[in-house]
Protein backbone atom coordinates (compact mmCIF):
# COMPACT_ATOMS: atom_id res chain seq x y z
CA UNK A 1 0.00 0.00 0.00
CA UNK A 2 1.25 3.21 -1.33
CA UNK A 3 1.92 5.63 1.61
CA UNK A 4 3.25 8.68 2.89
CA UNK A 5 6.80 9.12 3.56
CA UNK A 6 6.17 9.84 6.64
CA UNK A 7 4.51 8.14 9.90
CA UNK A 8 2.37 10.52 11.18
CA UNK A 9 0.95 8.71 13.98
CA UNK A 10 3.67 6.72 16.20
CA UNK A 11 2.31 4.76 18.88
CA UNK A 12 3.14 5.02 22.23
CA UNK A 13 3.71 8.92 22.02
CA UNK A 14 6.84 8.48 20.36
CA UNK A 15 7.48 11.05 17.68
CA UNK A 16 9.27 8.93 14.95
CA UNK A 17 10.81 11.33 12.09
CA UNK A 18 12.11 8.29 10.15
CA UNK A 19 10.57 7.96 6.83
CA UNK A 20 9.30 5.07 6.70
CA UNK A 21 6.42 3.34 4.52
CA UNK A 22 3.64 1.72 6.35
CA UNK A 23 3.30 -2.05 5.15
CA UNK A 24 0.54 -3.89 4.10
CA UNK A 25 -1.25 -7.13 4.48
CA UNK A 26 1.29 -9.63 6.33
CA UNK A 27 3.73 -7.22 7.04
CA UNK A 28 1.54 -5.38 9.10
CA UNK A 29 1.56 -6.97 12.09
CA UNK A 30 5.59 -7.09 12.47
CA UNK A 31 5.53 -3.21 12.10
CA UNK A 32 2.92 -2.64 14.63
CA UNK A 33 5.16 -4.81 17.12
CA UNK A 34 7.97 -2.43 15.72
CA UNK A 35 6.21 0.46 16.85
CA UNK A 36 5.04 -1.11 19.84
CA UNK A 37 8.75 -1.69 21.09
CA UNK A 38 9.70 1.68 19.98
CA UNK A 39 6.81 3.39 21.52
CA UNK A 40 7.39 1.56 24.39
CA UNK A 41 11.18 2.28 24.94
CA UNK A 42 10.50 4.95 24.10
CA UNK A 43 13.83 4.98 21.93
CA UNK A 44 14.98 8.29 20.12
CA UNK A 45 14.42 9.26 16.40
CA UNK A 46 18.16 8.12 15.29
CA UNK A 47 17.38 4.76 16.00
CA UNK A 48 14.33 4.22 13.94
CA UNK A 49 16.34 5.91 11.09
CA UNK A 50 18.78 3.40 11.46
CA UNK A 51 16.08 0.89 10.96
CA UNK A 52 15.78 1.88 7.28
CA UNK A 53 18.57 1.07 5.02
CA UNK A 54 18.41 0.98 1.44
CA UNK A 55 17.35 -2.34 -0.54
CA UNK A 56 18.86 -2.22 -3.82
CA UNK A 57 16.38 -5.20 -4.99
CA UNK A 58 13.51 -2.85 -3.84
CA UNK A 59 15.02 0.27 -5.53
CA UNK A 60 15.99 -1.50 -8.97
CA UNK A 61 12.40 -2.67 -9.64
CA UNK A 62 11.28 1.22 -8.39
CA UNK A 63 13.29 2.77 -10.95
CA UNK A 64 11.84 0.64 -13.07
CA UNK A 65 8.14 1.10 -12.18
CA UNK A 66 9.13 4.38 -12.32
CA UNK A 67 10.14 4.84 -15.83
CA UNK A 68 7.19 2.16 -17.03
CA UNK A 69 4.39 4.94 -15.56
CA UNK A 70 5.87 7.89 -17.26
CA UNK A 71 6.07 5.19 -20.60
CA UNK A 72 1.94 5.24 -19.80
CA UNK A 73 1.46 9.06 -20.25
CA UNK A 74 4.18 9.48 -22.74
CA UNK A 75 3.84 7.73 -25.12
CA UNK A 76 0.86 5.34 -24.30
CA UNK A 77 -1.91 8.04 -23.60
CA UNK A 78 -1.26 10.29 -25.94
CA UNK A 79 -1.63 7.91 -28.63
CA UNK A 80 -4.65 6.27 -27.23
CA UNK A 81 -6.42 9.75 -27.69
CA UNK A 82 -4.58 11.04 -30.35
CA UNK A 83 -6.15 8.27 -32.59
CA UNK A 84 -9.82 8.67 -31.14
CA UNK A 85 -9.66 12.33 -32.22
CA UNK A 86 -10.11 13.70 -36.07
CA UNK A 87 -6.94 14.02 -38.25
CA UNK A 88 -7.02 18.09 -37.31
CA UNK A 89 -6.90 17.41 -34.31
CA UNK A 90 -4.25 14.63 -33.71
CA UNK A 91 -1.42 16.83 -32.96
CA UNK A 92 -3.41 19.11 -30.41
CA UNK A 93 -4.36 16.06 -28.03
CA UNK A 94 -0.44 14.60 -28.41
CA UNK A 95 0.56 18.56 -27.58
CA UNK A 96 -1.80 18.67 -24.55
CA UNK A 97 -0.17 15.13 -22.75
CA UNK A 98 3.08 16.25 -23.83
CA UNK A 99 3.13 19.55 -22.29
CA UNK A 100 1.02 18.20 -19.18
CA UNK A 101 3.66 15.98 -18.30
CA UNK A 102 6.25 18.62 -18.75
CA UNK A 103 4.16 20.84 -16.47
CA UNK A 104 3.03 18.74 -13.85
CA UNK A 105 6.63 17.62 -13.60
CA UNK A 106 7.58 21.08 -12.46
CA UNK A 107 4.41 22.01 -10.55
CA UNK A 108 4.98 18.26 -8.84
CA UNK A 109 8.65 19.67 -7.19
CA UNK A 110 8.17 23.09 -6.39
CA UNK A 111 4.90 22.04 -4.33
CA UNK A 112 2.65 19.09 -5.21
CA UNK A 113 4.92 16.78 -3.47
CA UNK A 114 5.08 18.35 -0.28
CA UNK A 115 1.21 19.02 -0.28
CA UNK A 116 0.52 15.22 -1.37
CA UNK A 117 3.20 13.47 0.85
CA UNK A 118 4.17 15.86 4.05
CA UNK A 119 2.89 16.52 7.28
CA UNK A 120 0.12 18.86 7.21
CA UNK A 121 -0.08 19.50 11.11
CA UNK A 122 -3.11 20.66 12.25
CA UNK A 123 -4.58 20.28 8.75
CA UNK A 124 -2.90 16.92 7.84
CA UNK A 125 -6.11 15.47 7.76
CA UNK A 126 -7.06 16.81 4.67
CA UNK A 127 -3.61 18.31 3.11
CA UNK A 128 -0.02 18.23 3.85
CA UNK A 129 2.70 20.71 4.47
CA UNK A 130 4.54 23.06 2.41
CA UNK A 131 8.17 21.95 3.92
CA UNK A 132 9.21 19.93 1.34
CA UNK A 133 8.44 22.71 -1.47
CA UNK A 134 11.43 23.37 -3.98
CA UNK A 135 12.24 19.52 -2.74
CA UNK A 136 13.67 20.97 0.48
CA UNK A 137 15.60 18.81 1.90
CA UNK A 138 15.60 15.94 -0.48
CA UNK A 139 18.86 14.73 -0.84
CA UNK A 140 20.63 11.69 -2.89
CA UNK A 141 20.43 10.58 1.33
CA UNK A 142 17.31 10.75 1.71
CA UNK A 143 15.23 7.72 2.23
CA UNK A 144 11.55 6.83 1.83
CA UNK A 145 11.46 3.51 3.11
CA UNK A 146 13.65 1.14 1.69
CA UNK A 147 13.85 3.04 -1.19
CA UNK A 148 15.78 6.45 -2.17
CA UNK A 149 13.12 9.38 -1.64
CA UNK A 150 14.33 10.95 -4.89
CA UNK A 151 12.76 7.46 -6.52
CA UNK A 152 9.61 7.53 -4.03
CA UNK A 153 9.19 11.66 -5.36
CA UNK A 154 9.45 10.97 -9.16
CA UNK A 155 7.29 8.00 -8.82
CA UNK A 156 4.58 10.30 -7.49
CA UNK A 157 5.30 12.36 -9.91
CA UNK A 158 4.71 10.19 -13.02
CA UNK A 159 1.34 9.96 -11.43
CA UNK A 160 1.04 13.53 -10.92
CA UNK A 161 1.59 13.57 -14.77
CA UNK A 162 -0.88 11.12 -15.65
CA UNK A 163 -4.09 11.94 -14.00
CA UNK A 164 -4.80 15.79 -15.86
CA UNK A 165 -3.33 14.00 -18.52
CA UNK A 166 -6.17 11.51 -18.46
CA UNK A 167 -8.66 14.31 -18.47
CA UNK A 168 -7.74 15.47 -21.82
CA UNK A 169 -9.75 13.16 -23.30
CA UNK A 170 -13.01 14.94 -21.93
CA UNK A 171 -12.40 18.02 -23.89
CA UNK A 172 -10.63 17.39 -26.44
CA UNK A 173 -11.06 18.91 -29.81
CA UNK A 174 -12.41 22.36 -28.64
CA UNK A 175 -10.42 23.71 -25.21
CA UNK A 176 -7.79 26.57 -25.39
CA UNK A 177 -4.31 25.37 -25.25
CA UNK A 178 -3.42 28.28 -22.69
CA UNK A 179 -6.85 27.71 -20.37
CA UNK A 180 -5.68 23.97 -20.58
CA UNK A 181 -2.54 24.47 -19.00
CA UNK A 182 -3.77 26.93 -16.64
CA UNK A 183 -6.23 24.50 -15.52
CA UNK A 184 -4.22 21.51 -15.15
CA UNK A 185 -2.32 23.18 -12.89
CA UNK A 186 -4.75 24.73 -10.30
CA UNK A 187 -6.20 21.62 -10.72
CA UNK A 188 -3.00 19.46 -9.37
CA UNK A 189 -2.77 22.07 -6.62
CA UNK A 190 -6.19 22.10 -5.54
CA UNK A 191 -7.76 18.59 -6.58
CA UNK A 192 -4.99 16.17 -6.79
CA UNK A 193 -2.34 17.14 -4.64
CA UNK A 194 -5.15 16.87 -1.35
CA UNK A 195 -6.75 13.56 -2.69
CA UNK A 196 -3.23 11.91 -3.30
CA UNK A 197 -2.87 13.25 0.37
CA UNK A 198 -6.49 11.97 2.04
CA UNK A 199 -5.42 8.58 0.85
CA UNK A 200 -1.71 8.38 0.87
CA UNK A 201 -0.52 10.69 2.74
CA UNK A 202 -1.56 10.59 5.77
CA UNK A 203 -5.47 12.01 5.57
CA UNK A 204 -8.74 11.15 6.77
CA UNK A 205 -9.46 8.42 4.04
CA UNK A 206 -6.81 6.75 5.10
CA UNK A 207 -8.03 6.56 8.13
CA UNK A 208 -11.18 5.06 7.14
CA UNK A 209 -9.10 2.08 6.21
CA UNK A 210 -10.07 2.64 2.38
CA UNK A 211 -8.01 0.71 0.33
CA UNK A 212 -6.67 2.21 -2.83
CA UNK A 213 -3.48 0.30 -3.99
CA UNK A 214 -2.33 2.18 -6.67
CA UNK A 215 -4.67 5.10 -7.13
CA UNK A 216 -8.26 3.75 -8.42
CA UNK A 217 -10.34 6.91 -6.60
CA UNK A 218 -6.90 9.64 -6.28
CA UNK A 219 -6.16 8.63 -9.78
CA UNK A 220 -9.20 7.50 -12.22
CA UNK A 221 -12.11 8.57 -10.27
CA UNK A 222 -10.65 11.75 -9.36
CA UNK A 223 -9.76 12.60 -13.28
CA UNK A 224 -13.08 10.84 -14.82
CA UNK A 225 -15.06 13.35 -12.85
CA UNK A 226 -13.03 15.97 -13.60
CA UNK A 227 -13.64 15.45 -17.02
CA UNK A 228 -16.89 15.07 -16.99
CA UNK A 229 -17.41 18.16 -14.89
CA UNK A 230 -15.37 19.81 -17.84
CA UNK A 231 -16.80 17.65 -21.20
CA UNK A 232 -20.40 19.77 -20.11
CA UNK A 233 -18.88 23.25 -19.09
CA UNK A 234 -17.63 23.62 -22.50
CA UNK A 235 -20.59 21.83 -24.27
CA UNK A 236 -20.33 19.87 -27.56
CA UNK A 237 -18.28 19.91 -29.96
CA UNK A 238 -19.48 21.42 -33.26
CA UNK A 239 -22.01 19.39 -34.69
CA UNK A 240 -21.77 16.77 -32.18
CA UNK A 241 -23.77 14.43 -32.25
CA UNK A 242 -25.08 14.95 -35.63
CA UNK A 243 -21.78 14.93 -37.37
CA UNK A 244 -19.86 12.03 -37.94
CA UNK A 245 -16.79 11.74 -35.62
CA UNK A 246 -15.00 8.78 -36.66
CA UNK A 247 -11.59 8.06 -34.80
CA UNK A 248 -8.53 8.96 -37.13
CA UNK A 249 -6.42 6.05 -36.54
CA UNK A 250 -7.17 3.22 -34.54
CA UNK A 251 -3.68 1.87 -35.20
CA UNK A 252 -2.49 4.68 -32.77
CA UNK A 253 -5.04 3.80 -30.06
CA UNK A 254 -4.25 0.15 -30.17
CA UNK A 255 -0.69 1.21 -30.00
CA UNK A 256 -1.27 3.26 -26.75
CA UNK A 257 -3.76 0.96 -25.22
CA UNK A 258 -0.79 -1.74 -25.27
CA UNK A 259 1.92 0.48 -24.04
CA UNK A 260 -0.33 1.81 -21.09
CA UNK A 261 -1.53 -1.83 -20.36
CA UNK A 262 2.18 -2.50 -20.15
CA UNK A 263 2.95 0.47 -17.98
CA UNK A 264 0.59 -0.45 -15.63
CA UNK A 265 2.76 -3.12 -14.53
CA UNK A 266 4.83 -0.13 -13.21
CA UNK A 267 1.36 1.44 -11.41
CA UNK A 268 0.30 -1.24 -10.19
CA UNK A 269 2.90 -3.33 -9.09
CA UNK A 270 4.94 -0.34 -8.76
CA UNK A 271 2.77 0.59 -6.00
CA UNK A 272 3.65 -1.59 -3.49
CA UNK A 273 7.06 0.24 -3.61
CA UNK A 274 8.84 -2.70 -2.96
CA UNK A 275 10.48 -5.77 -4.70
CA UNK A 276 7.85 -8.55 -2.68
CA UNK A 277 5.01 -10.97 -2.53
CA UNK A 278 2.65 -7.90 -2.97
CA UNK A 279 3.91 -6.44 -6.07
CA UNK A 280 3.86 -10.03 -7.83
CA UNK A 281 0.33 -10.83 -6.89
CA UNK A 282 -0.37 -6.75 -8.15
CA UNK A 283 1.42 -7.71 -11.46
CA UNK A 284 -0.37 -11.02 -11.92
CA UNK A 285 -4.18 -9.48 -11.14
CA UNK A 286 -3.52 -6.62 -13.12
CA UNK A 287 -2.92 -9.16 -16.38
CA UNK A 288 -5.54 -11.28 -15.75
CA UNK A 289 -8.51 -8.32 -14.70
CA UNK A 290 -6.80 -6.50 -18.32
CA UNK A 291 -7.63 -9.56 -19.80
CA UNK A 292 -11.33 -10.34 -18.48
CA UNK A 293 -12.38 -6.59 -19.08
CA UNK A 294 -10.72 -6.65 -22.84
CA UNK A 295 -12.79 -9.49 -23.61
CA UNK A 296 -15.89 -8.29 -21.68
CA UNK A 297 -16.38 -5.69 -23.20
CA UNK A 298 -15.64 -7.34 -26.83
CA UNK A 299 -17.82 -9.84 -26.22
CA UNK A 300 -20.90 -7.24 -25.20
CA UNK A 301 -20.13 -5.37 -28.29
CA UNK A 302 -20.21 -8.15 -30.63
CA UNK A 303 -23.69 -9.99 -28.80
CA UNK A 304 -24.89 -5.89 -28.91
CA UNK A 305 -24.16 -4.96 -32.09
CA UNK A 306 -22.95 -8.03 -34.13
CA UNK A 307 -18.99 -7.58 -34.68
CA UNK A 308 -16.22 -7.16 -31.89
CA UNK A 309 -13.81 -3.70 -32.70
CA UNK A 310 -10.61 -2.87 -32.14
CA UNK A 311 -11.60 0.16 -30.55
CA UNK A 312 -13.73 -1.89 -28.50
CA UNK A 313 -11.51 -4.08 -27.11
CA UNK A 314 -8.73 -1.57 -26.60
CA UNK A 315 -10.86 0.52 -25.05
CA UNK A 316 -12.21 -2.73 -22.93
CA UNK A 317 -8.35 -3.46 -21.81
CA UNK A 318 -7.97 -0.16 -20.25
CA UNK A 319 -11.39 0.06 -18.38
CA UNK A 320 -9.85 -3.38 -16.97
CA UNK A 321 -6.36 -1.40 -16.07
CA UNK A 322 -8.45 1.18 -14.44
CA UNK A 323 -10.58 -1.46 -12.38
CA UNK A 324 -7.49 -3.33 -10.76
CA UNK A 325 -6.23 -0.53 -9.82
CA UNK A 326 -7.46 0.25 -6.54
CA UNK A 327 -7.93 -3.58 -5.92
CA UNK A 328 -4.70 -4.70 -7.16
CA UNK A 329 -2.60 -5.01 -3.40
CA UNK A 330 -5.77 -7.05 -1.63
CA UNK A 331 -7.49 -8.99 -4.28
CA UNK A 332 -6.78 -12.66 -5.59
CA UNK A 333 -6.56 -14.16 -8.97
CA UNK A 334 -10.59 -14.91 -9.15
CA UNK A 335 -11.30 -11.49 -7.93
CA UNK A 336 -9.15 -10.13 -10.60
CA UNK A 337 -11.47 -12.07 -13.28
CA UNK A 338 -14.57 -10.86 -11.20
CA UNK A 339 -13.45 -7.39 -11.24
CA UNK A 340 -12.13 -6.76 -15.18
CA UNK A 341 -15.51 -8.56 -16.22
CA UNK A 342 -17.44 -6.08 -14.16
CA UNK A 343 -15.56 -3.63 -15.52
CA UNK A 344 -15.52 -4.32 -19.62
CA UNK A 345 -19.45 -4.80 -19.47
CA UNK A 346 -19.88 -1.96 -17.05
CA UNK A 347 -17.60 0.79 -18.93
CA UNK A 348 -19.12 -0.63 -22.53
CA UNK A 349 -22.42 0.13 -21.27
CA UNK A 350 -21.64 3.52 -19.61
CA UNK A 351 -19.10 4.46 -23.11
CA UNK A 352 -21.85 3.25 -25.21
CA UNK A 353 -25.81 3.72 -24.01
CA UNK A 354 -25.04 5.81 -21.03
CA UNK A 355 -23.47 8.73 -22.63
CA UNK A 356 -25.90 8.62 -24.98
CA UNK A 357 -28.69 8.86 -22.93
CA UNK A 358 -27.27 11.80 -21.14
CA UNK A 359 -26.40 13.39 -24.27
CA UNK A 360 -22.70 15.47 -23.01
CA UNK A 361 -19.90 15.47 -25.32
CA UNK A 362 -17.20 13.41 -23.00
CA UNK A 363 -15.58 13.23 -26.23
CA UNK A 364 -12.89 10.30 -25.49
CA UNK A 365 -15.25 8.78 -22.65
CA UNK A 366 -12.45 9.69 -19.53
CA UNK A 367 -15.72 9.72 -17.02
CA UNK A 368 -17.37 6.14 -19.21
CA UNK A 369 -14.16 4.53 -18.52
CA UNK A 370 -12.07 6.04 -15.84
CA UNK A 371 -14.76 7.30 -13.29
CA UNK A 372 -17.39 4.37 -14.25
CA UNK A 373 -14.67 1.60 -13.93
CA UNK A 374 -12.82 3.16 -11.28
CA UNK A 375 -15.87 3.23 -9.09
CA UNK A 376 -16.46 -0.46 -10.18
CA UNK A 377 -13.37 -0.88 -8.89
CA UNK A 378 -13.14 0.80 -6.11
CA UNK A 379 -16.40 -0.86 -4.84
CA UNK A 380 -15.39 -4.91 -5.87
CA UNK A 381 -12.22 -4.30 -3.72
CA UNK A 382 -14.18 -3.96 -0.65
CA UNK A 383 -15.77 -7.51 -1.50
CA UNK A 384 -12.80 -8.96 -3.33
CA UNK A 385 -10.19 -8.18 -0.28
CA UNK A 386 -12.34 -10.78 1.36
CA UNK A 387 -9.72 -13.52 2.57
CA UNK A 388 -12.91 -16.04 1.95
CA UNK A 389 -12.75 -14.77 -1.48
CA UNK A 390 -9.07 -15.06 -2.48
CA UNK A 391 -8.31 -11.45 -1.41
CA UNK A 392 -5.36 -10.62 1.15
CA UNK A 393 -7.66 -8.55 3.98
CA UNK A 394 -9.65 -5.40 4.67
CA UNK A 395 -8.09 -1.82 5.59
CA UNK A 396 -7.20 -0.78 9.38
CA UNK A 397 -10.51 -1.34 11.10
CA UNK A 398 -12.88 -2.63 8.94
CA UNK A 399 -13.94 -6.40 9.88
CA UNK A 400 -16.25 -7.43 7.30
CA UNK A 401 -17.49 -7.46 3.40
CA UNK A 402 -20.29 -4.42 4.48
CA UNK A 403 -17.76 -2.34 6.53
CA UNK A 404 -15.06 -2.34 3.56
CA UNK A 405 -17.16 -1.55 0.70
CA UNK A 406 -19.00 0.96 3.23
CA UNK A 407 -15.73 2.78 3.46
CA UNK A 408 -15.02 2.33 -0.51
CA UNK A 409 -18.30 4.23 -0.95
CA UNK A 410 -17.15 6.62 1.51
CA UNK A 411 -13.99 7.12 -0.57
CA UNK A 412 -15.81 7.27 -4.01
CA UNK A 413 -18.65 9.63 -2.74
CA UNK A 414 -16.03 12.08 -1.39
CA UNK A 415 -13.64 11.94 -4.22
CA UNK A 416 -16.55 12.47 -6.55
CA UNK A 417 -17.89 15.52 -4.79
CA UNK A 418 -14.61 17.03 -3.87
CA UNK A 419 -12.91 16.66 -7.69
CA UNK A 420 -16.63 17.60 -8.78
CA UNK A 421 -17.68 20.69 -7.44
CA UNK A 422 -13.73 21.89 -7.39
CA UNK A 423 -13.21 21.15 -10.95
CA UNK A 424 -16.43 23.55 -11.63
CA UNK A 425 -15.52 26.32 -9.47
CA UNK A 426 -11.85 26.67 -11.36
CA UNK A 427 -13.21 25.73 -14.86
CA UNK A 428 -16.01 28.97 -14.46
CA UNK A 429 -12.95 31.44 -13.12
CA UNK A 430 -11.22 30.34 -15.76
CA UNK A 431 -13.83 30.71 -18.42
CA UNK A 432 -14.40 34.54 -17.26
CA UNK A 433 -11.06 34.95 -17.14
CA UNK A 434 -9.18 33.43 -20.50
CA UNK A 435 -12.60 31.75 -22.05
CA UNK A 436 -12.35 27.70 -22.02
CA UNK A 437 -12.94 27.05 -25.76
CA UNK A 438 -11.30 27.84 -28.96
CA UNK A 439 -13.69 29.84 -31.09
CA UNK A 440 -16.20 28.15 -33.87
CA UNK A 441 -13.81 28.99 -36.92
CA UNK A 442 -10.65 27.56 -35.10
CA UNK A 443 -12.58 24.28 -34.13
CA UNK A 444 -14.01 23.78 -37.56
CA UNK A 445 -10.36 24.34 -38.89
CA UNK A 446 -9.02 21.88 -36.28
CA UNK A 447 -6.94 22.90 -33.15
CA UNK A 448 -3.89 21.53 -34.96
CA UNK A 449 -3.29 24.62 -37.52
CA UNK A 450 -5.38 27.06 -35.59
CA UNK A 451 -3.12 26.58 -31.91
CA UNK A 452 -0.16 24.83 -33.18
CA UNK A 453 0.69 26.40 -36.49
CA UNK A 454 1.26 22.61 -37.59
CA UNK A 455 -0.43 19.68 -39.36
CA UNK A 456 -0.32 16.13 -37.93
CA UNK A 457 -0.73 14.44 -41.61
CA UNK A 458 1.38 15.78 -44.71
CA UNK A 459 0.99 13.01 -47.32
CA UNK B 1 -12.84 5.37 -80.54
CA UNK B 2 -14.56 4.72 -77.69
CA UNK B 3 -13.53 5.65 -74.13
CA UNK B 4 -14.23 3.20 -71.87
CA UNK B 5 -14.88 3.95 -68.06
CA UNK B 6 -14.85 1.45 -65.88
CA UNK B 7 -15.86 2.03 -61.89
CA UNK B 8 -15.10 -1.37 -60.18
CA UNK B 9 -14.35 -3.01 -57.11
CA UNK B 10 -11.03 -2.43 -55.82
CA UNK B 11 -10.49 -6.18 -55.06
CA UNK B 12 -10.95 -7.14 -58.47
CA UNK B 13 -8.20 -4.43 -60.15
CA UNK B 14 -6.12 -7.27 -60.51
CA UNK B 15 -8.17 -9.38 -62.77
CA UNK B 16 -9.24 -6.63 -64.52
CA UNK B 17 -5.60 -5.97 -65.33
CA UNK B 18 -5.21 -9.15 -66.73
CA UNK B 19 -7.80 -9.46 -68.76
CA UNK B 20 -7.04 -6.14 -70.63
CA UNK B 21 -3.39 -7.27 -71.31
CA UNK B 22 -4.67 -10.92 -72.81
CA UNK B 23 -6.47 -8.72 -75.18
CA UNK B 24 -3.81 -6.54 -75.98
CA UNK B 25 -4.62 -3.30 -74.80
CA UNK B 26 -1.58 -1.58 -74.35
CA UNK B 27 -2.21 1.40 -71.34
CA UNK B 28 -5.07 2.37 -68.96
CA UNK B 29 -5.79 4.76 -66.89
CA UNK B 30 -6.27 4.58 -63.13
CA UNK B 31 -7.95 6.60 -60.37
CA UNK B 32 -8.94 5.69 -56.71
CA UNK B 33 -12.42 7.25 -56.39
CA UNK B 34 -15.23 7.65 -53.82
CA UNK B 35 -19.18 6.69 -54.59
CA UNK B 36 -22.01 4.89 -54.28
CA UNK B 37 -24.74 3.37 -56.23
CA UNK B 38 -27.65 0.98 -55.61
CA UNK B 39 -24.98 -0.87 -53.24
CA UNK B 40 -25.19 2.96 -50.86
CA UNK B 41 -22.66 2.85 -48.20
CA UNK B 42 -21.65 0.98 -45.50
CA UNK B 43 -21.91 1.85 -41.12
CA UNK B 44 -19.11 2.31 -38.84
CA UNK B 45 -19.77 2.06 -35.22
CA UNK B 46 -16.98 3.41 -32.78
CA UNK B 47 -18.04 3.28 -29.10
CA UNK B 48 -21.61 3.01 -29.90
CA UNK B 49 -21.95 5.84 -32.48
CA UNK B 50 -23.01 5.02 -35.41
CA UNK B 51 -22.30 6.68 -38.86
CA UNK B 52 -23.32 5.91 -42.48
CA UNK B 53 -20.61 6.09 -44.73
CA UNK B 54 -22.43 7.28 -47.94
CA UNK B 55 -19.14 6.82 -50.19
CA UNK B 56 -17.05 3.60 -50.86
CA UNK B 57 -13.55 3.12 -52.44
CA UNK B 58 -13.55 2.13 -55.70
CA UNK B 59 -11.39 2.20 -58.42
CA UNK B 60 -11.59 3.83 -61.84
CA UNK B 61 -10.13 2.30 -65.28
CA UNK B 62 -10.19 4.45 -68.36
CA UNK B 63 -9.02 2.57 -71.58
CA UNK B 64 -9.47 4.17 -75.47
CA UNK B 65 -9.82 1.55 -78.15
CA UNK B 66 -10.56 0.82 -81.38
CA UNK B 67 -14.28 0.55 -82.21
CA UNK B 68 -13.92 -2.98 -83.17
CA UNK B 69 -11.98 -4.37 -80.12
CA UNK B 70 -14.97 -2.49 -77.82
CA UNK B 71 -17.63 -5.79 -77.35
CA UNK B 72 -14.79 -7.90 -77.11
CA UNK B 73 -13.02 -5.14 -74.19
CA UNK B 74 -16.65 -4.68 -72.58
CA UNK B 75 -17.34 -8.61 -72.34
CA UNK B 76 -13.48 -9.06 -70.62
CA UNK B 77 -13.93 -5.72 -67.75
CA UNK B 78 -17.10 -7.53 -67.24
CA UNK B 79 -16.49 -10.85 -66.54
CA UNK B 80 -13.46 -10.49 -64.48
CA UNK B 81 -15.17 -7.30 -62.34
CA UNK B 82 -18.31 -9.48 -61.85
CA UNK B 83 -18.98 -10.99 -58.31
CA UNK B 84 -22.28 -11.18 -59.19
CA UNK B 85 -22.96 -9.16 -55.84
CA UNK B 86 -24.61 -5.73 -55.22
CA UNK B 87 -21.44 -3.47 -55.87
CA UNK B 88 -19.84 -4.66 -58.81
CA UNK B 89 -20.22 -1.07 -60.37
CA UNK B 90 -20.44 0.01 -63.79
CA UNK B 91 -18.89 0.54 -67.33
CA UNK B 92 -19.49 3.56 -69.33
CA UNK B 93 -18.87 4.15 -73.09
CA UNK B 94 -18.23 7.67 -74.78
CA UNK B 95 -17.00 8.28 -78.27
CA UNK B 96 -13.60 9.58 -78.20
CA UNK B 97 -13.14 12.29 -81.15
CA UNK B 98 -9.15 12.24 -80.98
CA UNK B 99 -6.42 10.17 -79.39
CA UNK B 100 -2.57 11.85 -79.90
CA UNK B 101 0.50 10.26 -79.11
CA UNK B 102 2.86 13.06 -77.70
CA UNK B 103 5.95 11.58 -78.05
CA UNK B 104 5.28 10.97 -81.96
CA UNK B 105 2.69 13.21 -82.57
CA UNK B 106 0.79 9.71 -83.90
CA UNK B 107 -3.10 10.01 -84.09
CA UNK B 108 -6.22 8.28 -84.04
CA UNK B 109 -5.72 4.19 -84.35
CA UNK B 110 -2.20 4.58 -84.02
CA UNK B 111 -1.95 6.46 -80.81
CA UNK B 112 -3.64 4.08 -78.80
Amino acid sequence: MRTAAIVDKPMGGTHSEAVSRPPAGRSRAMALVHLLVVGALGLAPSWALAEEVLDSGDTAWMLTATALVLFMTVPGLALFYAGMVRSKNVLSVLMQCFAITALMSILWIFWGYSLAFEDGGGANAFIGGLSKMFLAGVTVDSLSGTIPETVFMTFQMTFAVITPALIVGAFAERMKFSTMLVFMGIWLTVVYAPVAHWVWGGGWLGDWGVLDFAGGTVVHINAGVAGLVAAIMLGKRKGYPGTAMPPNNLGYTIMGASILWVGWFGFNAGSELAADGVAGMAMAVTQIATAAAALGWMFSEWISHGKPSVLGIASGAVAGLVAITPASGSVGPMGAVAIGAAAGVGCFFAATTLKRAFGYDDSLDVFGIHAVGGVIGAILTGVFAAAALGGSGFGDGNESIIAQVVAQGVGVAATIIYSGVMSFVILKILDALMGLRVDEEQEVEGLDLALHDERGYIL
Amino acid sequence: MKLLTAIIKPFKLDDVRNALSELGIQGMTLTEVKGFGRQKGHTELYRGAEYVVDFLPKMKIEVAVDDDQLTSVVDAVSEAARTGKIGDGKIFVTELAEAIRIRTGETGGDAL
